[in-house]
């Protein structure tokens, strides 16, 4: 089964996002990761939700996502013309022994330490998900107390973009 | 004008044309009923909101219209969600409206409080919880909209005392954007002349028509095209009418429950024109099946029901009555005499039959419906309930117009044809409207013989008695070896004198030679009139 990114415009209601996750329990579809936000209209909300599943299931979460009222469209996100990024914020478990490590380890990574204490050092890190992967592999043999992760958020390259109104093309 | 919340609700709805509704009242909503007494609008008292529901189904399947119930909040919102998703799974236009606790109390779990916007969440098209009264104008409107338009549904509208309460300037919006919802009313034209070379090539053509059709009030061009292009019609249990019974294309009923050449067809065809229907298990159960031998055309207008249930080689999304307009300009007959001569002999051979009742013992159901259809006008209506009673009526009773057999479909819901025989005679007066039921469903429902007995109601009640759960025991004799589990009903109330306390006549018989008469009088007046019927407990559904 492969993961398909889907970039859904909603109304900015309150509601709406128990029926977009009702409606993937109720039709037995499987979440991978899902991020709502405001747009730049503050009508509107963006929902990038992450599923599982093989085209058959795909399509018909598309489907029946549009038949929701407050689903305004819905964009199937091309994995090699989207840019998509999670966010995740990892506390490691550090000693003075192993500090510079980790530290050296969030370097290679590009990352940053945005919060340090006697026993734990909190890491920022932004990217696809298998670069946040990457990273909390690497930190798990110093002990990683707790990981908050964003779910994906994805965009289209290029002077592609998805409004409510009109269409995709600029 | 200034008006308060519930007095906008009302206005809102005469402005939608609204002369009926069924409901049932209570603290959170009597804001609406004190208004609702300075309007022209009938209300329906049933006896349960479950009934109310039932009923605006009833009214709104037999009128075309949309079906308004209220109730109030909490066990009276949640007595209605049984008819709303009823009417969900048969894509009936209702608006439902419930009065909800004051708006600052909402989550604080007061009395009669219930989140029925989240429970109904899964059944309704759409609903709204009115936190604000300016909005109510515009939610009605909306609501009505998207009840009746596109692929019809139940709307639920959830509105606080205080809102009720609240004075606005009221005024009724004339125009509607709902950005997320635009439907589809015009078949693409290239997929349409797709159709009609399909059909010109096709040698064994079959039509499919589904409760998509009623909706569209298509009957006429789906009977139109049968005729010019000489295609049989099969429907499914929620396009029963579509095509009259007795018309020499109609092929009866399809599916798990149907008829013989209804599925020989579908199962020989090399063409399948599936239209306003969604492909359900108990109608196509072998849909991968029919898809291997045949192409398959999908016409409906929800493009979700393209390719859930079966594989579509010609998809087409949009209104069915268009669509079959547009289909009529250009699809010519093809080639498929020896196909249709190959379906009149297989009907011949097969035709449905059962055999006499056991005199003085019991009556054999499908010998009274089949007569009763002779007996009645063709624009009669019948509702049935669920289970040996549904499938015997619909494949005995000859219908012959749209529209005229009310039956819950996809939910399978007992206790449902009496209410919705309550709801069709309010939309058809001048017709006969009969129930037809089990001593199981009947019980179900039967406190809304209070509800004709007061509306002065000339609903006819047929009820097959077998003193069991008879479709269930079926399966239970079929599929568990004759263990029976609780399955038996022999201790029944008498129903004739159930009825009689009513003040209603009733009358029991136990062999078929009684049936010509006792449907003489049963039919004989236009007041509410039960016939109960002793059915042998052995009597198969098929």
């Amino acid at each position: 089964m492969a993961k398909h990114t889907l970039s859904v415009l909603v109304e900015n209601h309150p509601g709406v996002l128990s029926r977009v996750a009702g409606l993937f329990s109720r039709r037995g579809f499987n979440i991978d990761s899902l991020a709502v936000g405001v747009t730049e209209n503050p009508d509107i909300s963006r929902m990038t939700i992450v599923v599982d599943g093989d085209d058959y299931t795909v399509e018909q979460v598309s489907k029946q996502l549009n038949k929701l009222i407050d689903v305004i469209k819905i964009k199937q996100l091309d994995k090699t013309d989207s840019v998509s990024r999670e966010l995740a914020l990892i506390k490691v478990a550090a000693t003075t022994s192993t500090r510079s490590e980790i530290i050296q380890i969030v370097e290679i990574f590009r990352a940053n330490i945005v919060d340090v204490s006697k026993n734990t050092l909190t890491i920022e890190i932004s990217g696809g998900s298998s670069k946040v992967a990457a990273l909390e592999d690497m930190l798990r043999q110093f002990g990683i107390k707790e990981i908050v992760r964003t779910g994906t958020i994805a965009i289209e390259r290029g002077n592609k973009y998805i409004k409510a109104n009109n269409n995709e093309e600029e | 004008m200034k008006l308060t919340g519930a007095q906008a609700i009302i206005k809102a709805l005469e402005l939608e044309k609204v002369d009926i509704i069924f409901g049932y009242p209570g603290a959170a909503i009597c804001p609406f009923y004190d208004s609702l007494l300075d309007s022209a609008i009938t209300h329906v008292l049933t006896r349960n909101e479950q009934g109310a529901a039932h009923a605006a189904s009833g009214y709104a399947r037999v009128t075309g219209k949309t079906g308004v119930c209220v109730a109030t909040s909490g066990p009276g919102a949640t007595n209605l969600i049984t008819g709303i998703a009823t009417a969900y799974m048969d894509s009936i236009p209702m608006v439902a409206i419930t009065g909800q606790v004051s708006s600052e109390l909402i989550g604080r779990d007061v009395f009669q409080e219930a989140d029925i916007t989240g429970a109904t969440a899964p059944f309704c098209k759409h609903n709204y919880l009115v936190k604000d009264a300016k909005a109510l104008p515009r939610i009605i409107k909306e609501a009505f909209h998207i009840a009746s338009t596109g692929r019809p549904g139940p709307v639920l509208i959830d509105i606080p005392i205080d809102v009720q309460n609240k004075e606005i300037s009221f005024a009724y919006p004339e125009s509607i954007d709902i950005k997320g919802y635009k439907p589809t009313y015009k078949g693409h034209s290239l997929q349409i002349r797709r159709i009609a070379d399909a059909i010109a090539k096709a040698k064994a053509p079959v039509i499919c028509a589904g409760g998509g059709v009623i909706n569209a009030n298509a009957a006429e061009e789906l009977i139109k095209l049968a005729e010019k292009l000489r295609i049989p019609v099969t429907t499914t249990l929620m396009g029963i009418g579509a095509i009259p019974a007795d018309h020499e294309l109609s092929l009866g009923m399809l599916g798990s429950h149907g008829v013989y050449s209804a599925n020989y067809a579908l199962h020989n065809a090399d063409l399948v024109i599936i239209m306003g229907a969604r492909v359900a298990d108990r109608a196509i159960g072998t849909a991968s099946k029919i898809a291997e031998k045949a192409k398959i055309v999908h016409i409906d207008i929800d493009p979700a029901e393209i390719g859930k249930n079966i594989g579509t080689s010609i998809p087409v999304v949009g209104d069915v009555k268009l669509i079959l307009k547009e289909l009529l300009e250009t699809a010519v007959k093809g080639n498929a005499d020896e196909w249709m001569e190959s379906i009149k002999r297989i009907k011949k051979e097969h035709p449905l039959k059962h055999r006499d009742g056991e005199e003085g013992v019991a009556v054999k159901p499908q010998y009274l419906l089949s007569m009763l259809s002779d007996m009645l006008d063709r624009d009669s209506i019948i509702t049935t309930e669920v289970g040996q009673n549904q499938i015997w009526a619909a494949n005995h009773f000859k219908v012959k117009k749209p529209r005229t057999f009310i039956s819950s479909g996809g939910m399978g819901t007992m206790g449902y044809g009496l209410p919705a025989a309550v709801g069709a005679k309010f939309g058809a007066p001048r017709q006969k409207v009969v129930a037809v039921c089990g001593d199981g469903s009947f019980q179900m429902s039967m406190n809304e013989l209070g509800t004709i007995k007061q509306h002065k109601l000339g609903v006819k009640i047929i009820i097959f008695n077998n003193s069991r759960l008879g479709m269930v025991r079926e399966l239970q004799k079929n599929r568990y070896c004759g263990r029976y589990s609780q399955v038996f009903l022999e201790d029944n109330p008498d129903f004739v004198k159930l009825v009689e306390a009513y003040g209603f006549t009733g009358e029991r018989i136990d062999s078929d030679s009684q049936v010509r008469d006792a449907l003489g009088r049963f039919l004989a007046d236009d007041r509410p009139y039960l016939l109960e019927c002793i059915v042998d407990p052995e009597e198969p559904t098929l």
